[in-house]
């Protein structure tokens, strides 16, 4: 018995991508099961699947004290790159398959409105908080206000700038916060803001921008929705690497210099 | 064949990926400028040029929609393996910075969300049409 465990268990983990697909099936089960008996079909499984998975992850990372949610174990290694950013994109590229070339065109220069005032939103939103938490270095107010875009914008922001280590940890939790609260508001949220359309979708997608978010966001609203959010996520990312450590800096240093 | 189609799916990303890299590294950045968008634009491109002259056969659009169909349970990998503990281990500056921001963003989005549906082009519902297998669909 001892032996078939030790097989059961190399076999896993040899083939961990394959764990990962039947793991992931488990979490779509469980969450579609709940959906139904304990939500009445309310709560979208999608939803409760991405909850599910967020909530393994942060118990996963408190008995590894990694920082790959599951994808620390050996066993569910595998998961890492099922949900790792070569695959994730690979299949958001695929469902552009069936967007709306139109659509994307139409709807163009509201995304590319909605990216700016959602840089501007979150980078100034961000660095008020800075502020009333007591940091008064425009350095580390850029750092934690780019945080605050998403986790990705935070530490290459901070690293151009040199802040210190401890302000760039702050700023990538900052930017996971984000991407969790935006996983989880987004399904409860959609209906109130009629975050329906493509279009909507579009300006979502700009005006919020962590990618991880805005996806697992719009696909516990409506899976259709996913490829329209993603096309102006995309941008938001690359934009705010460059204007953090640039064009924002030097607002935040003129804003905090003037006023002593 | 079902390889062409992902093949065709894979080369976008790779060549969006490739361009997303040289527009950021141009602009001084390590990170990539919309890859992931520039892939999409060439995947609607190209199925749409193969569509007009009739070279996308079911086995070619079937290797793309394999993809486009997984993508749920994906994302559903990719929660399962975020750092979570990070963001609940940043005590309440990254709370606040992490949450404030959402709540400014998403008051903006219902905002612009109305402004839009009032232009020309009303916001149009996504048609069910290509994508009907997707059966959790609300």
């Amino acid at each position: 018995m001892q032996e078939f465990i030790q097989l059961l268990n190399d076999v896993l983990a040899q083939y961990n991508l394959l764990t990962a697909f039947v793991f992931t099936a488990l979490l779509m089960i469980a969450a579609q099961q709940a959906s139904q008996r304990l939500t009445a079909g309310r709560i979208h499984p999608s939803a409760i699947a991405i909850a599910l998975g967020l909530l393994l992850a942060a118990l996963a990372g408190w008995y590894s004290g990694g920082r790959k949610g599951v994808a620390d174990l050996p066993l569910l290694a595998g998961t890492g790159l099922l949900g790792g950013a070569m695959l994730r994109d690979l299949s958001i590229v695929a469902t552009a398959f069936s967007v709306r070339a139109d659509e994307f065109v139409c709807s163009g220069l509201w995304g590319i409105l909605a990216l700016a005032l959602g840089l501007l939103t979150s980078f100034s939103t961000g660095a008020a908080i800075a502020l009333v938490c007591g940091y008064r270095d425009p350095v580390s107010v850029t750092t934690i206000a780019a945080g605050a875009a998403t986790y990705i914008v935070g530490p290459v922001t901070g690293t151009a700038l040199h802040a210190s280590s401890e302000v760039i940890a702050l700023s990538v939790a900052a930017g996971l916060v984000k991407a969790v609260t935006v996983m989880l508001i987004t399904p409860l949220i959609a209906p109130v803001i009629r975050l329906n359309t493509p279009r909507a979708a579009m300006i979502f997608g700009g005006l919020q921008g962590t990618n991880s978010g805005v996806i697992a966001g719009l696909a516990a609203t409506n899976p259709k929705l996913v490829p329209y959010g993603a096309m102006t996520a995309t941008f938001y990312t690359g934009l705010g690497c460059l204007l953090g450590p640039s064009l924002f800096f030097l607002i935040i240093r003129k804003i905090l210099t003037t006023d002593h | 064949m079902v390889i062409y189609g992902t093949a065709l799916l894979a080369a976008c990303l790779l060549i969006g990926t490739v361009a997303g890299r040289v527009i950021g590294h141009s602009l001084g950045l390590e990170s990539d400028l919309g890859g992931v968008g520039i892939a999409m634009l060439l995947l609607i491109a190209s199925v749409t040029w193969l569509q007009k002259r009739k070279l996308l056969t079911t086995a070619t659009e079937s290797g793309i929609q394999y993809w486009s169909m997984l993508y749920v349970p994906i994302v559903v990998a990719m929660a399962a393996s975020q750092n979570v503990c990070g963001a609940l281990s940043g005590g309440l500056v990254a709370a606040a910075a992490g949450t404030i921001p959402v709540a400014a963003c998403f008051s903006l989005t219902a905002l612009l969300i109305r402004c839009a549906g009032d232009g020309q082009q009303p916001a149009v519902v996504v048609s069910n049409t290509t994508r009907s297998t997707h059966t959790e669909n609300p």
